[in-house]
């Protein structure tokens, strides 16, 4: 009986999920039509929206597996460098729409493949190990990255991690990655509409993910390890499913990333550590398992520094404190009782006015 | 052969800075059960304060690196206090954590709105040019052999503290049972609170000798350190003194050569490649006990 009431509200809390992403894009879209919106703030919608994806994509990760991982900005950089790699190649060969859609796929899946060869040694290890092994591997893969020369030319692929000459590349050779310089000339084929598709694709797969058997599965080892394990559940095989998963759709929001920069570079401003816990931070302010918090969070304290621009000089000092004072007030015992309390009191007076 | 051995030395200078961050990271991970993402920023408060004192005040050195310990231990002590004491028992292990990643946050836009992005030039802490061995072939820093002395010394006042003395029994006891130690009339409190004063002390050291080697201080200085010191803990197998001091020094070592020796963009990622190699063999590190897990 409980059972079902509670599988209702979730298939339903799900359109909801949907409904605000879609009512808020309609909202933006008409905004930007009507001309009413700085395009300061236009350009903030892509990387707002792909980042949400992350979230969602880490969330899956922290809320539903479990296991804190500080590495997805990494999973991002594999999928930003790969499409954006296809992309350059084919540039001029198909029609934009085709080549941003196999781009898209190749990011998907080069990330999940990434993602699942990075599980296999990571979901071994246990807790706060594991999330700095995570972060460990990010930093690799943005370092690697940053340090490679790619070119093609008739003779094949050249790789070098010294300098573009050490390509040895025939003159009329075409330099893809340029080391630090990163990789230029990516077409610009993804905007907001794209990137709000691409947000609701990840919510319909990683919502039904969680409403599925496998997913139910993911969440018992989640919530007890050892008794999973003990009714049967292989334990391994669906922490690597929900991790290449999660990997997968932070791979998505990299292909949006590379196909919305003129320049992409592998720096620690785009790829390094500090955006995996950036995007931490927007899982646990909305709630660590709701992907709907994730969505919301994301959005609001992407847009909040930017917001409070004309504090200037300020901004991040507020935005430290702003997340400090939440955490606290959220998350500390002691406030959480207060609270209760609270309302408790008012609940209570608002019954005996009513009886009275 | 010489050029070998001129980095294997600053390898275990750099190493020994990291061992220091490390110390610190490590007791508060063992006591207090958090990441204390706000360490490495400790550092770079401790950094900018010498600075104040030394470079533009003109001070004397080692009277600027005392006032910075004091200062970074009240820091540190105020940190725990008003900021990670309240979500001690929260129901979740990552509100602290994000809150420790606010504190970082806050540390470093503080530091850049009082003393802007641009980089300071910091002026060593030790005016000692060093030694030159085998007839010139080989020269170490003053400030290289002022490292390694002052984190072995730390590492034996350490090791002595926590198994000699009253505070450091109180202190492995809240780190093997915290509510256990309750019950045996310990003042966990009182215990954490010396610990994060501690940890933040040695960031202050550590500061000192960071900056006095890498002469350049940004609001960012401590970030990057920070890390790595804490990958070195991990290394070492986390919550352990003499692990965090190994871990250290195979990071230091390990780091400056490959930076030497195969590639400086690569360096970061053969440290991480390490930690990685390590951890998959010893899932605790290298010291680390292995708790099994019962049902």
């Amino acid at each position: 009986m409980l059972k079902k009431k509670m599988l209702s509200r979730n298939s339903k809390g799900r359109f909801t999920t949907y409904g605000i992403v879609i009512a808020a894009w309609i909202i933006m879209e008409i905004f930007m039509r009507a001309g009413l919106m700085s395009s300061h703030l236009e350009g903030l919608l892509v990387p707002m929206t792909y980042y949400a994806i992350v979230a969602v994509a880490l969330n899956l990760c922290v809320g539903i597996l479990g296991e804190l991982s500080l590495g997805h900005a990494g999973f991002m950089c594999v999928g930003a460098f790969s499409s954006a790699l296809f992309s350059l190649v084919t540039d001029g060969v198909m029609p934009d729409g085709v080549r941003f859609l196999i781009a898209l796929v190749i990011g998907v899946i080069v990330s999940a493949i990434v993602g699942f060869l990075i599980g296999i040694p990571v979901l071994r290890l246990n807790g706060d190990y594991l999330a700095i092994v995570t972060l460990a591997f990010g930093e690799i893969i943005k370092n690697i990255i940053n340090a490679m020369y790619l070119g093609v030319d008739s003779k094949g692929v050249h790789i070098s991690f010294e300098s573009q000459m050490a390509l040895n590349m025939e003159p009329e050779g075409k330099t893809l990655i340029n080391g630090a310089m990163g990789v230029t000339g990516t077409p610009h084929d993804a905007n907001f509409t794209i990137a709000v598709i691409l947000l609701l694709l990840a919510l319909v797969v990683v919502q039904n993910f969680i409403d599925s058997r496998d997913g139910r599965a993911v969440m018992s080892i989640r919530d007890n390890r050892i008794a999973a394990e003990s009714i049967g559940i292989p334990v391994t095989k669906y922490k690597m499913l929900a991790f290449t998963i999660s990997a997968a759709i932070a791979g998505m929001a990299g292909v949006i990333f590379s196909h919305n920069i003129a320049t992409l570079q592998s720096t620690s401003q785009y790829f390094g550590y500090n955006v995996s816990i950036m995007i931490l931070v927007y899982v646990v302010l909305g709630g660590i398992g709701s992907i709907r918090g994730s969505v919301i969070a994301a959005v609001i304290l992407y847009l909040l520094p930017e917001l409070l621009r004309g504090l200037n000089k300020y901004r991040m000092l507020i935005y430290s404190v702003v997340l400090i004072a939440v955490m606290i007030i959220n998350w500390a015992p002691k406030a959480i009782e207060k609270r209760t309390a609270f309302f408790d009191s008012i609940r209570k007076g608002m019954k005996r006015n009513g009886t009275a | 052969m010489m050029s070998f051995l001129t980095s294997f030395v600053n390898g275990l200078s750099l190493g020994s800075i990291y061992a220091i961050i490390a110390l610190g990271y490590t007791m508060v991970y063992g006591i207090a059960k958090m990441l204390n993402f706000a360490h490495g920023d400790f550092i770079m408060v401790g950094c900018y304060i010498i600075f104040i004192f030394s470079s533009n005040l003109g001070l004397n050195p080692v009277a600027a690196i005392l006032i910075a310990i004091v200062l970074c231990t009240l820091l540190g002590i105020t940190t725990e206090r008003v900021a990670y004491r309240p979500l001690r028992n929260a129901a979740s292990p990552l509100a602290v954590l994000i809150t420790a990643i606010g504190v970082s946050y806050f540390l470093e836009n503080l530091a850049l709105l009082i003393f802007g992005a641009d980089t300071k030039s910091f002026t060593s802490v030790v005016p000692w040019a060093g030694i030159s061995l085998f007839g010139g072939s080989l020269q170490i820093q003053g400030i290289t052999i002022v490292t390694i002395l002052v984190s072995l010394l730390i590492l034996i006042f350490l090791q002595l503290f926590v198994h000699k003395t009253r505070e450091g029994q109180a202190m492995l006891a809240v780190s093997q049972d915290r509510g256990a130690a309750m019950l045996m009339g310990i003042d966990v409190n009182k215990t954490i609170t010396l610990t994060f004063a501690i940890g933040s002390a040695l960031a202050a050291v550590a500061g000192a000798l960071l900056a006095s080697a890498y002469p350049s201080l940004t609001p960012y200085t401590g970030a990057m350190p920070g890390i790595k010191a804490f990958v070195a803990a991990v290394l070492g197998g986390i919550g352990s003194i003499p692990g965090a001091m190994i871990g250290g020094l195979v990071l230091g070592i390990i780091e400056i050569l490959s930076r030497t020796y195969i590639s400086s963009q690569l360096a970061d990622a053969i440290v991480f490649g390490i930690l990685v190699v390590v951890l998959i063999v010893r899932p605790t590190g290298i010291l680390g006990k292995n708790i099994q897990e019962k049902v």
